[in-house]
């Protein structure tokens, strides 16, 4: 075999399972999801395939359906947003300021909810927040008799659960980015006279977007899909178009308007990165 | 030939194993907790017949027809609650009932062994095991509930009422406390006004009988929609101060049937074991232990101490003049119920 084509099969041997696994387990079940969106009837039961618009136009046609995706959208930004502010500082702190051997305890310390079950993380923020709950108890300790905290079955608790659950991707994907950053660009900058707010500005920041946006994009879209922390947490407040889409298939086996409601929210996504991304380029730099 | 004799000996190995791997198992889909899975009962089933039961989860009625066409040949009994029998025979998910190798059978109440929602096509599709009501519980250390279904719109418990998050018992709610069949509302807008008066008064949603028992111990709701069955479980196994009423002005009711899939890989068990479910052996210790809704066996009902939960509720004077029986609802409907439910929800989350 000629060394050209041995490295073609290398390439396609190596990246092959990959992909295949992508094509089965994700391209082939969105397609088939495409499809039914389109049809009249979910695919159970004896009846004719016939195409139609009408859960597509479900969307257009049904205000509610508009407020909850405009409230999921709300929740995603709200969500990264607080992300951003806890993680970047963070994120910084650990990349730049602290050495050897602690940078690993506290790295520790950040995946460290990912180990537990996204359940029961979800389950005990709501014995956390509630009256009577750890929260409220750790207040009346240290002042009693304040007034009794109430987070629970609210949108703050949702909020606070799910920064709780998506903050170390930001973390991580900032401390890539930052740790990425070369010691002696600051340190020349400090020698011109740049003041600290200056070399965050004008250096720090442009080589670290790249980390920001990834991380805005790995907790943006699945929050906004999101839905089962909304409903434990939200009380009334957790009515999302995550939670919507999620009866269609649980409660009514309607796979084509819960399937149309799902790419109706990733073509939003889709706009949503398409309109962010030239702004994005154009404030990075890569050295 | 070497090769050849150990291939053979392989095969034999297998084709053993195989057979012996067979020690008979019954495959149980139904809600956890209800009944079906209580240790003492299943051991008491093995004991008899020699069957392991095996048991599958579902926390919708959606769920349980999705796991039934998704996976044919993988259950034996099933619980399918009336309203959606007749829907899962005409998809062919479940197979009719050879009534006759059913001891229990011909005891059971005529009203419900011979409910029409429960056959299909002239045969018996779903054999009557336990019925009860969804009305309305309540704290009975907070709470003097008088007698109307109105206590869920009274100021008096605004932001301390509970309601499942299922579209079809809310809009039945609103539809008996507006006077109209629930199964067919005639005024569907009064539905969705009276719906939205509840704004002020609920506290928050709850959508299986756990995360009510969590709710209320925690105090989050005083009064709410809930089940006989798990009301009486509430009280007995987990000695909650709830109480039960049925109003003046009706209440859900709602009969769940036993039934066999297509396809049933262990029939002779299925049907031993539908057997021993319907008796009153297993229905009295079940209510005693853990609590229960009604059965359909009547020796089984008269066999309750007086003091038995659900005889208490049930004997009340008038107590069932106002039941209306969950029915089938088309798909169309059922959408149309969702939709005005999340519309709702939508709106209180304003």
């Amino acid at each position: 075999m000629r060394a050209e084509t041995r490295r073609r099969w290398a390439i396609a041997g190596l990246t092959g399972p990959a992909y295949l696994w992508l094509t089965l387990t994700i391209f082939l079940p969105l397609s088939a999801m495409l499809w039914f969106s389109f049809q009249k009837k979910g695919p159970f039961g004896r009846h004719e395939s016939e195409f139609t618009l009408k859960h597509y136009e479900a969307f257009f046609n049904k205000a509610y359906m508009q407020d909850l995706t405009w409230r999921s959208l709300e929740m995603g930004l709200q969500v990264t947003g607080i992300c951003l502010l806890l993680g970047f500082p963070a994120a910084y702190v650990l990349a730049k300021r602290i050495r050897g051997r602690w940078r690993e305890a506290l790295f520790l310390l950040v995946v460290l909810p990912f180990w537990s079950n996204a359940l029961v993380r979800i389950f005990s923020w709501t014995v956390v927040l509630r009256p009577g709950g750890v929260l409220d108890g750790a207040v009346q300790f240290v002042w009693p008799g304040a007034p009794s905290i109430d987070l629970a079955d609210s949108w703050s608790a949702v909020i606070i659960g799910l920064v709780h659950s998506y903050l170390p991707y930001m973390i991580l994907t900032c401390y890539l980015s930052l740790q990425a950053i070369d010691d002696s660009l600051i340190e020349a900058a400090r020698s011109l006279g740049a003041s600290a707010m200056t070399i965050l500005w004008r250096i720090v920041l442009p080589l670290a977007i790249p980390g920001l946006a990834a991380g805005a994009v790995l907790i943006f879209v699945p929050v906004i899909g999101s839905f089962f922390e909304p409903k434990l947490l939200g009380g009334t407040q957790g009515v999302v178009i995550g939670t919507v889409i999620e009866e269609q298939f649980t409660v009514v086996s309607n796979w084509p308007l819960g399937g149309a409601l799902s790419f109706i929210l990733l073509a939003i996504v889709l706009l949503v990165l398409a309109v962010s991304y030239p702004f994005l380029k154009d404030r990075m730099r890569t050295t | 030939m070497r090769k050849a004799g150990l291939l053979t000996t392989a095969a034999m190995a297998l084709a053993l194993s195989a057979g012996l791997a067979q020690a008979e198992e019954l495959h149980v889909l139904n809600w956890q907790g209800y009944g079906t899975d209580e240790a003492w009962a299943v051991e008491a089933f093995e004991a008899a017949t020699g069957v392991t039961v095996v048991h599958d989860y579902f926390n919708s009625e959606q769920e349980m027809l999705t796991k039934l066409r998704t996976s044919p040949g993988a259950y034996d009994v099933i619980l399918v609650n009336s309203a959606f029998t007749q829907q899962a025979a005409d998809e062919g998910l479940i197979q009719p009932i050879d009534t006759a190798r059913l001891t229990n059978f011909a005891a059971l109440s005529p009203g419900l062994r011979d409910a029409p929602d429960l056959a299909y096509d002239g045969q018996v599709y779903g054999v009557a095991w336990t019925w009860g009501l969804t009305s309305i519980a309540y704290d009975t250390t907070e709470v003097d509930p008088g007698t109307s279904i109105n206590i869920l719109w009274d100021p008096q418990y605004a932001g301390n009422v509970g309601l499942r998050d299922d579209s079809v018992e809310n809009v039945a709610i609103a539809a008996i406390a507006t006077g109209q069949n629930m199964n067919d509302p005639a005024d569907m807008d009064l539905i969705r006004q009276k719906l939205r008066e509840l704004k002020p008064q609920i506290r928050t949603y709850w959508s299986s009988e756990d995360e009510w028992n969590k709710e209320f111990s925690a105090d989050s709701f005083d009064v709410s929609v809930y089940w006989s069955g798990s009301a009486s479980r509430s009280a007995t196994a987990f000695n909650l101060p709830v109480g039960f009423f049925i109003p003046d002005e009706g209440a859900i009711a709602w009969l769940d049937g036993l039934s066999i899939a297509t396809d049933a890989p262990n029939l002779d068990a299925a049907y031993a074991f539908i057997d021993y479910m319907d008796s009153a052996d297993f229905y009295v210790r079940w209510d005693g232990e853990a609590g229960a809704p009604a059965s359909a066996n009547p020796s089984a009902m008269d066999m309750l101490p007086d003091t038995a939960f659900n005889k208490v509720v049930l004997s009340k004077p008038g107590a069932t003049d106002h039941l209306q029986f969950m029915a089938p609802l088309s798909d169309e409907k059922r959408e149309e119920f969702l939709e005005i439910w999340d519309e709702t929800k939508a709106y209180f989350a304003e």
